[in-house]
């Protein structure tokens, strides 16, 4: 039986990369991506699951990483804001375009948004303003009064889009492209 | 704002679970999604000694549909049955109210039959397990039993379920052929708790129009889910109104806190109870269209 105090070992992706940790378990997720793998783009807001800032993509779908013990995602693939870039390691669509739509004051925020639309975007790749808005509607910004997050999240979708022309990158969903 | 040190468990069949959860008695917390369970332990609110993470079970993710209803296992996430399609022709009630669960990144972990567990007043999924005289199927050690929603919310946060169970599936039954279902509800933010919620479930005979019978179950209103049957209020085609409230407001028990007054809270019962019977009226006349 495991004691309190006793670590766990835990094996998971992240961005593509093999990680086994003997970790806490009370650990967090968003602990352990920022304190053990010093991943520090997933950024810890309310730390109670309201805000949306810790937001990362777990087998694909995004999650709180605050709400969420490292220990119990034994298997998992995950895939933190540093994983939303192009397989260049420049800005990845979803960041282009908030870059263009100036969807950022402060960017404490943007880290959550960038993997939250990322993930919206392969299941809704067409939204309208609307649809754009409610997807967003689990992630707050504190700054920008949302008006120009709902038109990136519009402009990512463009970007995204087979046939809009220009250079096309795809978020690269395990960052799996370099190993 | 980090949850107290816990012994952590992660069994890899079910019989290891039950032995597990045997062993620790009234130490051991089931973690499934953990959406509602975590937070309380980072705000301290719970400490449990024991966590046993039932994530890595197989056959416990379950969604079916039958003739009779639909059974969810332990494992079902809120989207996955938000997003069931069968699920939803069967009866569309749960889509109507997982919508109105959080957010869709916390949907995407958090549990139905967690959420039934967790036995929150404010929860949408207690009042519709109720509202389609639904059960919670538990397993221990010693064997299996079945409890009816009727008996399964015994208090804010507190259900039937004892030290040693794993509460494995929820079955929440087709109500007849002619229904029609709405969930709608006041909040004050996107996505949070809601200030007061209803569910209602409408069914409707073979003259157009004529209503058989009308249940509602509001959440938010009470120490659990309050289940109102409409029935002493049925005129052929509607509803008397001076009953409806007279029928709510007996069975209603609001508190005032920092979101809403009791009265305030009483005042969107009987408006939501309005709506959410008239939009389930019209949803059971899109049905049989």
């Amino acid at each position: 039986m495991t004691q309190a105090d006793a670590t766990v070992r835990v094996s998971f992706t992240v961005n593509g990369s093999p990680h086994d940790l003997d970790l806490p378990p009370r650990r967090l997720l968003s602990d352990a991506l920022r304190h053990d793998l010093r991943l520090t783009g997933t950024h810890v807001g309310c730390e109670h699951g309201v805000c949306g800032a810790c937001t990362v993509l777990v087998d694909g779908l995004p999650m709180r990483s605050c709400l969420l013990f490292a220990v119990s995602l034994d298997g998992s693939a995950i895939t933190t804001i540093e994983g939303c870039c192009s397989s260049d390691g420049g800005m990845g669509p979803v960041q282009q375009a908030f870059h263009e739509c100036h969807a950022l004051q402060c960017g404490f925020c943007t880290p959550g948004f960038v993997t939250t639309v990322t993930a919206y975007l392969e299941t809704n790749p067409a939204p309208t303003a609307e649809e754009a808005r409610e997807a967003i509607s689990g992630n707050l910004c504190r700054c920008t009064g949302y008006q120009n997050i709902v038109a990136a999240v519009c402009r990512a979708a463009e970007l995204l889009a087979p046939a809009s022309p220009g250079e096309t990158v795809a978020p690269s969903q395990t960052g799996g492209a370099d190993s | 704002m980090k949850p107290a040190p816990f012994a952590y468990h992660r069994p890899r069949t079910l019989e290891e679970t039950l032995d597990v959860l045997a062993d620790l008695g009234e130490d051991g917390k089931v973690l499934a999604g953990g959406q509602s369970l975590v937070p309380l332990m980072s705000m301290r609110l719970s400490a449990p000694p024991h966590i046993v993470d039932v994530n890595h079970l197989p056959g416990l993710g379950t969604v079916e549909v039958d003739a009779a209803a639909i059974r969810v296992g332990a494992l079902a996430r809120h989207s996955e049955v938000e997003h069931h399609q069968a699920a939803y022709d069967a009866v569309p009630l749960l889509r109507q109210a997982l919508r109105l669960v959080a957010h869709p990144t916390i949907r995407n972990r958090g549990t139905t039959v967690g959420s039934l567990v967790h036995g929150d007043p404010a929860a949408e999924l207690p009042a519709v397990l109720l509202l389609l005289d639904g059960s919670v199927s538990l397993l221990s050690a010693t064997g299996p039993r079945d409890v009816e929603a009727s008996a399964f919310f015994t208090g804010p946060m507190e259900t039937a379920l004892r030290a040693g169970e794993l509460a494995v599936a929820a079955t929440f039954r087709r109500p007849p052929p002619g229904s029609g279902t709405a969930f709608v509800e006041v909040a004050r933010r996107h996505g949070d708790y809601a200030m007061c919620g209803v569910g209602a479930v409408v069914s409707m005979g073979t003259a157009p129009d004529e209503i058989l019978s009308a249940r509602v179950a509001l959440v938010s209103m009470g120490s659990g889910p309050v289940l109102v049957d409409l029935d002493e209020a049925l005129e052929g085609e509607s509803l008397d109104e001076e009953t409806v409230r007279t029928l709510v407001d007996s069975a209603v028990d609001p508190e005032t806190d920092i979101h809403a007054s009791a009265d305030y809270r009483r005042h969107l019962a009987h408006v939501l109870v309005r709506r959410a019977v008239d939009e389930a009226r019209r949803n059971a006349r899109g049905r049989a269209a």
